[in-house]
């Protein structure tokens, strides 16, 4: 293996220092399982706030309605990568306690505030797109469950959400496709994911072209394992005679 | 009994019909609040107010004795420099629109050719360009496009920004080949047949009777796409261009001052959402509209 990249390199000039260096290997393999924690936990994250905010959309509270629409407002029509830098270079500046060595330290860090503020960009959008759903399960189901003597959360969480679910999960797909793609944005905060230690590699070792490249496949690779996994869910959730 | 068949109204507004049940009564769910209706003069007053109380709030905390320039002052002595900045990223956002809508019809076009090959390559390309992040397509670009170009004789120079358009013109052109796919082949297959019957070429029925019906089709997708790539176009600053997001840390570094970081960034995520916001709106109601046609 490392003999077939080192041939790469002396013979046809192609310099993939992953393949035969093992530093730069372990480096690379961590900046994949960094990107893959902050695309499972903001996906994670952003599901809960979407089904959250769209429960809450459905309240008879008109504050806390208008309260999740400013917030949709808000994350939808701002840029993301502001958004990350007025949570981590504003917010994280004041959100500060004095550590061991009476130094201040950051309360929360950037790995953390990638993830909080992913998700609540994503999540603001994934509630709109559960609203979708939602409305778009019939009212009788929601009668007939609360018929039956179901309160409304219980009616949201057992009737109303698993079908929603399935209503929804193709515009959820490309929302989270979109999340995936837009974890790459950490770099600008420097948290190790996959572009953030290539760019490491390649001003070491510049290799740039090659680097480009594999950064790129990885991503396609990763986007290609979630719209597979996504595909399967969809197809094990169908309920035969429901949508489509 | 007669209590149960002739029920007082709980509710004053209510007058008491006469067989009129309660349980009777339809059922209202509560509806959604809508963006549109939330942003009304009130609540734009309400969030004008909350910027100032941010702005402004700080210095009131601090005694009056310390000769600090109020914040809100320092904003206002950026702003000059932060709105040149962020006209730059609206001409970049123009720029990479007009450069990705055209490559993206021509591509979606080819999609939906008859040439098995050109359409199985043109759904590679699509694909490609659409799932990949915009921030790798930008390093791409900056990083591997030479500086300049000998075209001829002549060295034509490769600015850095010009290099961002082209980064942020591909996944552009990538999501319009896909919405042109879908719009074409939304057309029903009889305006197809009946332009062959009257003789038209392919091209032709391509050109002149298919392309001008997607444009209603396309349009909301379209506007929503430009919203989400003037959103994009702060990235640009990451590989070295300079826009409002990286003037803004520019004037940040040179205040160095900590109570300026909350205001400031709300300041920039302010001024993106009120461009990006109207033309949300513009679109919700444009999708109303064509929706009701097929």
């Amino acid at each position: 293996m490392e003999q077939f990249f080192t041939w790469l390199y002396q013979e046809q000039g192609i310099n993939l220092t992953i393949g035969y260096d093992s530093y730069d290997r372990g480096l690379f393999l961590a900046g994949i399982w960094m990107t893959v924690k902050l695309s499972v936990l903001s996906v994670l994250f952003s599901l809960v706030i979407g089904a959250l905010g769209a429960w809450i959309q459905g309240s008879p509270s008109a504050l806390m309605r208008g309260l999740v629409g400013a917030f949709i407002a808000f994350f939808r029509n701002t840029p993301p990568l502001v958004q990350l830098y007025f949570f981590y270079f504003a917010v994280g500046t004041v959100l500060r306690h004095t550590g061991e060595n009476g130094l201040p330290q950051p309360l929360v860090s950037g790995f953390g505030w990638a993830v909080i503020s992913l998700s609540l960009f994503a999540g603001s959008l994934n509630v709109e797109i559960f609203r979708s759903g939602i409305e778009a399960v019939p009212r009788a189901t929601v009668e007939a469950a609360s018929a039956l003597g179901f309160n409304r959360l219980q009616t949201y969480l057992h009737v109303v959400l698993p079908l929603a679910l399935r209503i929804s999960l193709p515009s959820l797909g490309t929302n989270l496709v979109n999340l995936v793609k837009t974890t790459s944005l950490a770099y600008a905060i420097a948290v190790p994911e996959v572009l953030y230690v290539s760019a490491q590699i390649w001003s070491d070792q510049l290799n740039v072209r090659e680097m480009m490249n594999v950064v790129l496949l990885t991503y396609i690779v990763l986007v290609a394992v979630l719209v597979w996994g996504l595909h399967r869910w969809e197809k094990s959730m169908r309920i035969p005679g429901f949508g489509t | 009994m007669t209590e149960l068949l002739h029920p007082r109204p709980a509710d004053p507004a209510m007058p008491a019909i006469k067989g009129h049940l309660p349980v009777l009564l339809p059922v209202r769910p509560p509806r959604p609040v809508t963006a549109a209706e939330l942003f009304t003069p009130g609540t734009a007053l309400l969030l004008l107010v909350l910027l100032a109380w941010f702005s402004v709030g700080p210095v009131v905390a601090q005694a009056a004795g310390e000769t600090r320039t109020p914040v809100a002052l320092l904003l206002l002595k950026w702003t000059p420099v932060l709105a040149e900045g962020f006209a730059f990223n609206i001409l970049i956002s123009i720029l990479s629109m007009l450069a990705g809508t055209v490559l993206g019809v021509g591509l979606g076009v080819l999609q939906v050719s008859p040439n098995r090959l050109l359409a199985r390559l043109a759904w590679v390309v699509t694909q490609f360009f659409r799932n990949s992040p915009w921030l790798v397509l930008l390093f791409y670009c900056i990083l591997l496009i030479p500086f300049e170009l000998e075209i001829l004789g002549t060295t034509v120079p490769f600015p850095g920004w010009i290099k961002a358009v082209i980064g942020l013109s591909l996944p552009v052109m990538a999501y319009m080949s896909e919405f042109m796919r879908g719009a074409i082949q939304s057309i029903p297959s009889g305006q197809w047949e009946s332009a062959a019957s009257l003789g038209f070429t392919r091209r032709q029925t391509m050109i002149e009777v298919i392309l001008p019906q997607t444009v209603t089709r396309v349009l909301p997708s379209w506007m929503n796409l430009y919203a989400v790539l003037t959103m994009a176009t702060p990235i640009v600053s990451i590989v070295g261009v300079n826009e409002v997001m990286a003037l803004t840390r520019a004037a940040l570094s040179s205040e160095s001052r900590t109570d300026l970081l909350i205001p400031m960034y709300l300041y920039i995520l302010g001024w993106f959402f009120l461009y990006c916001y109207p033309i949300s709106r513009l679109t919700r109601r444009l999708e109303r509209k064509y929706a009701v046609k097929l």
